[in-house]
């Protein structure tokens, strides 16, 4: 796939990581050219935002339920009030401020499980890859077993089984999500091991380790980062709908994926108390998949538009 | 389908080799080892689902607290354990539970008090029909898009269609079949927003099981026919003047279908998972649903079955696929 990217890394990269600076610097110019995935970066920088100031920025509490002022529409509408800019829920609890506290768990839960199933995901593909053998055997029918399972799956089955918790769903979809990982990285290191720089390397007597760490891994960096975007959405899509079986978060915290279930039953009546998590959700997924495409398009022109 | 693709040949392998059927019985051989191979894998791996199964929901703690009220004896707490079967050793439980498979008996659901073969086969049908509706509208809608997009690669219907595919990516299922209801059966009401029996009720759940699928087959079309449309062989079918259009279908697609089937194999487990979904956001009585109930409930048997019937679901797809290849392009048929 990224052929030629890494092989014009391959020469600096056989002395250190030069190439990976210069490229760098590159590839976000490339980016910045893309209109689309400016607004995208640009939405995600704003999410990022509201999910650290949440407590600075929100207008109320998430958590006070006024019973009196139950199901109000959003401001705009005959009935709304400033008070509560897009309406309350069926607690009267302020809809803008459990959005923007939604974005805590979303982006967290997308973040840390990208991180965890890419550190998981570079560990077995380089050793799979580079050390080969029965080692690489066994690891890659351990990822066709853990293909077989629907992610969603295991992660209901083990959150509905060990207890929920956010940590609980970080961790599950890290360690279900490393297949994608692994397997690109190991089909780099594959063609990788043979170049002149690692059978160089390792004729002057480095380490295993230390070629995986310093020659193979700068080289895998450029798919694993369009890997990893396109993962942190499918993390937060995973665990919005975790939560929205109930079997994700606890109820207590606020997740968009809670919230949209609690909405489904009144959309007769007040459709605002699951769109307005909804459009966060799909905003959010889709401002990550664009840039994460933006991102595949730049690292592999040949790629364009796949 | 296994026997199809071996049996061609196969005779050679049984009778006698005749002087020049040296080299046959070699690749007889070897379409054998092939198969053997795979079916070697995918049987590891329902084995595999089964025990990993069987120990993670016995990790959870006992049943039996959940399907008694609080204020149960002792007395009445050791007999229904007794009565379940869940008393004996774990190494036991487990060489029964394994015994049960190839008879494709998985033991009674702790929940509905029926053996789980029926409680699967009552809902089976539910999802079969969610499924076949989906495929329907995803073939119906993805193949010509994908199509049209590729045809007309960088102009306005190429990026439109690539949009709407981005954003049927980025939409998970239950906020697609939100909105369908919110639309449809709330503001227009001219669909039900729940309910299971006519056409009328398949509609809304089909469309957004789909949803997922078309973005990702007619994305996969497009860029495998841009592949393809650029080969010698299109251009010399264009150059004997064919037109456009009877070109991509004659040449093309064959060609293109390839990388698609092989992704929408790995797909399976996505769609699985929006199949799930879907049947909670419509309560439509499938399996999905129950597996939810079952998790929710400890129903040990019934989720064992359940996560085994997907594992198998997408095992079958997958080897369905592998040997797809042989029937798309006969040079996989021939090299190996």
């Amino acid at each position: 796939m990224t052929d030629s990217t890494t092989n014009e890394a391959t020469p600096t990269s056989a002395r250190g990581t030069g190439a990976a600076g210069a490229s760098r610097t590159g590839v976000l110019r490339s980016l910045l050219r893309n209109r689309l995935a400016v607004c995208a970066l640009g939405f995600l920088v704003l999410a990022a935002a509201a999910a650290v100031l949440a407590p600075l920025i929100a207008p109320h509490d998430p958590a006070h339920q006024d019973l009196l002022v139950r199901l109000r529409p959003p401001a705009w509408q005959s009935g709304g009030s400033a008070e509560h800019l897009l309406g309350t829920d069926q607690l009267g609890r302020d809809l803008l401020a459990r959005v923007l506290y939604g974005t805590r768990v979303s982006l967290l839960v997308g973040a840390g499980a990208a991180l965890l199933a890419g550190l998981v995901g570079t560990v077995v593909g380089l050793s799979s890859g580079y050390l080969g053998g029965w080692l690489d055997r066994v690891l890659m029918r351990l990822a066709d077993v853990q293909l077989a399972f629907p992610a969603i799956l295991l992660a209901l089955a083990i959150v509905g089984f060990l207890g929920s918790g956010l940590w609980y769903v970080i961790l599950v979809l890290g360690f279900t999500g490393w297949v994608a990982y692994a397997r690109v990285v190991r089909s780099e290191v594959l063609s990788l091991r043979t170049r002149d720089f690692v059978t160089e390397a390792r004729a002057i007597g480095v380490t295993d380790a230390t070629i995986m760490r310093r020659h193979l891994l700068p080289n895998v960096l450029a798919p694993l980062a369009t890997i990893g975007t396109l993962h942190v959405a499918t993390a937060i899509v995973a665990e919005a709908s975790l939560s929205y079986l109930g079997l994700g978060v606890p109820k207590e915290t606020v997740t968009w994926g809670g919230m949209l279930s609690d909405g489904q039953l009144y959309l007769g009546t007040a459709w605002w108390v699951a769109v307005f998590p909804g459009v966060a959700l799909m905003l959010t997924s889709l401002a990550i998949n664009i840039t994460g495409d933006a991102l595949r398009d730049v690292a592999d022109p040949k790629a364009y538009r796949r | 389908m296994t026997g199809t693709t071996v049996s061609p040949p196969s005779p050679a392998a049984t009778e006698p080799p005749a002087a020049g059927d040296a080299k046959d019985a070699g690749r007889v051989a070897r379409v054998l080892r092939q198969v053997a191979l795979r079916l070697g894998t995918a049987l590891l791996v329902l084995f595999c689902t089964a025990t990993v199964a069987f120990f993670l929901v016995r990790l959870s703690g006992d049943p039996v607290k959940t399907l008694l009220p609080p204020d149960a004896t002792a007395q009445q707490e050791e007999s229904l354990r007794a009565g379940l079967g869940l008393d004996r050793s774990l190494l036991s439980q487990y060489l029964h539970y394994l015994g049960g498979l190839p008879r494709f008996d998985f033991g009674d659901s702790l929940f509905y008090n029926q053996p789980v073969r029926t409680v699967l086969a009552d809902r089976l049908p539910a999802t079969l029909e969610l499924a076949a509706g989906a495929l329907v509208l995803t073939l119906l809608i993805a193949v010509p898009a994908g199509i049209v997009a590729a045809m007309r690669r960088g102009r306005p219907t190429d990026r439109g269609v690539m949009a709407t595919v981005l954003l049927g990516q980025s939409t998970p299922p239950f906020w697609v079949g939100i909105l369908l209801i919110l639309l449809f059966a709330v503001t227009f009401q001219v669909l039900p927003a729940s309910g299971y029996g006519t056409l009328a009720h398949l509609v809304l759940p089909a469309v957004t099981l789909a949803v997922y699928s078309v973005a990702v087959v007619a994305r996969l079309l497009r860029s495998s026919l841009i592949d393809v449309l650029s080969s010698d062989h299109i251009r010399s079918a264009r150059a004997r003047g064919l037109g456009p259009v009877k070109t991509v279908l004659r040449h093309g697609l064959r060609n293109a279908s390839l990388p698609v089937v092989t992704v929408v194999g790995l797909e399976v487990g996505s769609l699985l998972g929006g199949a799930i979904l879907t049947e909670r956001v419509f309560s439509w009585p499938g399996v999905g649903q129950l597996t939810v109930e079952a998790i929710a409930n400890r129903d040990f048997p019934l989720v064992q079955a359940t996560v085994l019937l997907f594992a198998a679901t997408f095992v079958v797809v997958n080897l369905l696929v592998d040997l797809s290849y042989s029937l798309l392009d006969p040079r996989v048929r021939s090299s190996r």
